[in-house]
């Protein structure tokens, strides 16, 4: 069965299929795209329990012709490295459908059907294996969410969804100027094809800072992060939640699947900038969180921080191999990268849905008008504890795995890194903490506080299987780390072998 | 005979063209005349599909050329012809101006079209061009009663006479050098000039100068807005389209059939002219509140884009302008049709802001202008993307970098307009809540527009297929 075409038109078709019913009534509409969602999420399943935890190589790969005049290829494949992001996604949509049950109001079969057609495209980013299928998904994922941000946003919609779109667009052409270049030295648009493409040292840089454009947007990493917290205050929720959730994975995943295997030198060669870049988001971000009085905007500017220890992990890698250090302990780095991108994932999907919990109650988002919520909705404020703590990196939530591994491995490169790369552990805590503290604890501040209704069926189904999922991976992550393990070894033994060598002697 | 049989579709054009126009003197039963042009367009289609791939020859001693680049591209101006036809019918019955004139003038431009796409000979594609542009001339100035309207008319007019007689003039220094009208007369002979004398480059400049008003290409661009925003919407549709494939066809006669031996000089006066248009075109389109006038300087960013593919001077950088230009047709196509649905009975909705709550009104018609706009701005998956994929690549593959690297940038800024109709439609509440009414025909014709750009967005592949095996450059 072509598992992988399932979960990529199954959800799109069915949005499809949502958007014809928009005349029905609202209980067809939300039964119909739940069960397509988790009819999604069902079938992503085996693709985890069928999954070869021994090899790098990709698998289930379908592949069939699709432009033929050019050689371009409906090819798609999974490896270590996509399953996980797969899974995040499958599983944040479900919840993400769930969680628009009551509040969307307007227009609800195209909120639905914008989030099943997204979620369908975003798989197929991490699915495809041909350069030109990846950037056709890529690009496409803009139009849906462009609508959600637009449609369904807050005051300041449109100027924040038109700059995230053009931001977007921006830094995403200039990686398919890179795609062209390197079709026309391998003759492929097999991504796997350009693994192995031999490139000089120029060439690399120049393509190395093409990617970083595209994937540096979608991170985002200072200083082209600040369409991003305009887009996640304006978004609702969802959009809150899956941009924060996945598409800012997608700049990962982008470093790994294509910058650091198609250009190790060029990677190599620019890993200071890529350092450098990734402290300043983590010290200098956390420190702009710190004085946010938006609690969306405060998460936002969290999420870059956080994305910063992503970076960070893929690319302190070079300094050891350069060290001369065991591939093990460079992988280390990788791995704690993509840990800290499926916690994030959970942990500030958690956190977004918990301010919608808020928002939909009281309807602001701004710090000053809460105080004292645990008085009124003890149920939800010891849930979000949970998250608040997965925040700050604490130890038996997901949020430290990631972050330990990051900060070990940087120990290894340089003390200096691990000590900015630390204060993330304090300044986390602070920002996280004190918004926790201003809103939930102390005396009831008003009257619309002390009306609160404590979280209903529904919303605690959504959070409580998020937490389960923070706590779980926190105290046992070896099933995420089993899975992408025999992939992270490869890539890092591909990316210690420079291709500048073999451009040189012509093999 | 074999001839007469070649020139079969323009033939049924030439004659039925000429029925029309007894039919419209007649003045006899409204709608008369619409379906007789239809049903001429339509017999066209069928014959030069059936006809055309089969057999590929000259005929009129070499003047008329049918093979599978004049298929696609005429198919492409009938197809287009027709979809025109059916926006236009309900504006032009709504109004008292003369209607049925419309058509006859659209049918004998579409004619000319036709010659000039199967030209093999200056002088035919001198005539093709003139019966096109004559009776564009006439379509502009139809609503005589319109200051604007006139206004456009004498502009176009003017300067287009002056291309015309420039381009001759370049034609006939080009006789004068290698002694032939012929297109691969010229081109054998050109080859032989390796020197490349002063004189042949000068007479290339006019051609190119000839070639570049009629695509609308910056510096010969000034009549395009006004001309798009003062003819009658219906006009404004017809000439935002099919001309552009007739364009395209003449160009490619020209400078490719015609002129490869000197692809060197046309090569970088094509590169000035892509980059000028792409940057003023899409610049200054942001600052249009006229939808006419906006889609205007959208045309002339296109035209740029297409260049790229022709500049590269390679067989697939023809087949990917080839394939730029059908896909343009389809879209602008769609975009003025919308704006005609957009219209009633004195009411011309010509303003950006008409646009408003579309989707409110008209969810699926909004949501067809949505695929538009997102495929003019070159977002996959939607048709308009492998039209800038496909010249884009080709200017890279010829070596052009810096040229593709700025067709990126400026396709970004082109994105901002585009998209600031989508916000209208979809964003804003509307002034009005009445749904757009529409005839049964043209909802259908609309709809398949909109799914035309889609699915030719999913699978390119055979259209990109038929493009590279009508330049020469089949796999």
């Amino acid at each position: 069965m072509p598992l992988l075409s399932l979960v990529i038109w199954l959800p799109i078709l069915g949005g499809v299929a949502v958007l014809f019913l928009a005349d029905r009534d609202r209980a067809t509409v939300l039964k119909l795209s739940l069960s397509i969602a988790l009819a999604t999420f069902v079938l992503s399943l085996p693709l985890y329990f069928g999954f070869d935890t021994a090899t790098h190589a990709m698998q289930l790969v379908e592949r069939v012709p699709w432009i033929p005049a050019f050689g371009i290829d409906y090819h798609l494949g999974i490896d270590g490295i996509s399953l996980p992001l797969i899974l995040l996604t499958t599983f944040t949509t479900v919840l993400v459908i769930l969680a628009g049950f009551e509040v969307i109001e307007r227009r609800l079969a195209q909120y639905m059907a914008a989030f099943l057609i997204l979620e369908g495209l975003m798989n197929g980013v991490f699915a495809a294996l041909d350069a030109i299928l990846f950037y056709v998904f890529w690009e496409a994922m803009l139009v849906p969410m462009f609508l959600i941000i637009g449609i369904w946003g807050g005051e300041q919609r449109v100027y924040a969804t038109i700059k995230f779109f053009l931001y977007t667009f921006l830094g995403s052409v200039f990686m398919l100027v890179a795609l062209l270049y390197l079709y026309y030295k391998g003759g492929s648009f097999s991504i796997l094809a350009m693994h192995g493409l031999p490139l000089d040292l120029a060439a690399q840089k120049l393509i190395f800072i093409a990617f970083l454009l595209a994937f540096a947007v979608k991170v985002p990493m200072w200083p082209v992060h600040t369409w991003l917290p305009d887009a996640h205050v304006e978004a609702p929720t969802g959009g809150s939640v899956i941009l924060a959730a996945i598409m800012l994975k997608m700049g990962g995943y982008g470093f790994l699947r294509f910058s650091l295997p198609i250009v190790p030198d060029g990677s190599q060669a620019l890993d200071g900038l890529m350092i450098a870049l990734s402290l300043i988001a983590i010290v200098y971000i956390g420190f702009v969180a710190l004085v946010q009085e938006d609690m969306k905007k405060l998460i936002a500017y969290s999420s870059i921080s956080h994305m910063g220890f992503v970076t960070l992990g893929f690319f302190v890698v070079f300094r050891l191999i350069g060290n001369g250090a065991t591939a093990g302990s460079a992988a280390m780095g990788i791995e704690g990268g993509m840990v800290q991108m499926i916690s994030h994932g959970f942990v500030s999907g958690a956190l977004f849905l918990c301010v919608g919990v808020l928002y939909d109650r009281i309807h602001s988002r701004q710090i000053q008008d809460y105080g004292g919520v645990v008085n009124t909705m003890p149920v939800f404020a010891a849930l979000m504890m949970v998250f608040c703590m997965a925040n700050a990196g604490l130890p038996g939530t997901s949020g430290f795995v990631g972050e330990f591994l990051v900060i070990l491995t940087s120990v290894k490169a340089s003390f200096w890194f691990a000590v900015c790369a630390g204060t993330t552990l304090v300044l986390g805590a602070a920002y996280t903490l004190w918004m926790y503290k201003r809103v939930i604890f102390g005396e009831v501040a008003n009257e619309r506080v002390a009306k609160l209704q404590d979280l209903n069926r529904r919303e605690l189904v959504i959070l409580g299987s998020l937490a389960a999922a923070v706590l779980l991976f926190g105290v046992w992550p070896a099933p995420m780390l089993e899975v992408m393990h025999a992939t992270v070894e490869h890539l890092v033994e591909h990316v210690s072998h420079s291709k500048v060598a073999m451009a040189v002697t012509g093999l | 005979m074999s001839d007469l049989i070649l020139s079969l579709p323009e033939l049924v054009v030439l004659g039925m063209g000429c029925a029309v126009l007894l039919a419209c003197v007649s003045r006899r039963g409204a709608g008369l005349v619409y379906r007789l042009s239809q049903g001429t367009l339509f017999a066209a289609l069928l014959l030069t599909i059936a006809l055309g791939p089969g057999n590929p020859g000259l005929a009129f001693h070499g003047l008329f050329v049918s093979d599978l680049l004049a298929t696609v591209l005429k198919s492409a101006i009938l197809v287009v012809s027709m979809g025109a036809f059916v926006y236009s019918r309900d504006y032009l019955a709504a109004r008292p101006f003369l209607s049925d004139e419309y058509f006859v003038l659209g049918l004998f431009a579409v004619l000319g079209m036709m010659v000039m796409v199967s030209a093999n000979n200056f002088l035919t594609i001198y005539l093709g061009l003139e019966l096109m542009s004559l009776s564009l001339y006439a379509m502009v100035a139809m609503h005589r009663d319109s200051a604007a309207a006139s206004e456009a008319a004498m502009k176009y007019f003017v300067l287009g006479a002056l291309a015309s007689g420039m381009m001759l003039y370049g034609i006939s220094i080009l006789y004068g050098v290698t002694g032939s009208l012929d297109l691969h007369t010229v081109a054998a002979s050109l080859y032989q000039h390796a020197d490349r004398s002063l004189l042949l480059v000068f007479g290339l400049v006019f051609v190119i100068a000839g070639i570049a008003f009629k695509l609308g290409v910056v510096p010969f661009h000034m009549w395009i807005p006004d001309v798009y925003e003062g003819a009658p919407t219906p006009v404004t549709l017809f000439l935002g389209t099919a001309p552009k494939l007739s364009g395209f066809a003449i160009a490619f006669r020209l400078l490719v059939e015609g002129m490869e031996g000197m692809v060197a000089d046309w090569q970088q006066m094509l590169a000035v002219l892509a980059v000028l248009s792409m940057a003023l075109g899409n610049i200054v389109a942001i600052a249009q509140w006229n939808i006419k006038r906006m889609l205007a300087y959208s045309t002339i960013a296109h035209m740029g884009f297409l260049l790229l593919g022709l500049l590269a001077g390679t067989k697939t950088g023809y087949a990917g302008s080839m394939f730029y230009v059908i896909a343009y047709a389809l879209m602008s196509m769609g975009a003025f049709g919308m704006i005609l649905l957009l219209t009633r009975a004195g009411f011309e909705s010509d303003r950006i802001e008409d646009f408003k709550g579309l989707s409110e009104r008209s969810p699926w018609f909004a949501f067809v202008m949505l695929m538009l706009m997102f495929s003019l701005a070159g977002v996959p998956p939607f048709v308009g993307f492998w039209g800038k994929w496909f010249v884009i690549k080709e200017a890279l593959a010829a070596g052009f970098v810096w040229l593709a690297v700025l067709a990126v940038a400026f396709s970004i800024i082109g994105a901002y307009y585009y998209l600031r109709i989508i916000k209208l439609m979809y964003f804003d509440t509307p002034e009005e809540t009445a749904p757009l009414s529409c005839g049964r025909e043209m909802r259908f014709v609309m709809s398949l527009n909109g799914l035309a750009v889609l699915g030719l967005g999913v699978s390119p592949g055979v259209l990109m297929a038929l493009c590279l095996s009508a330049v020469g450059a089949g796999r």
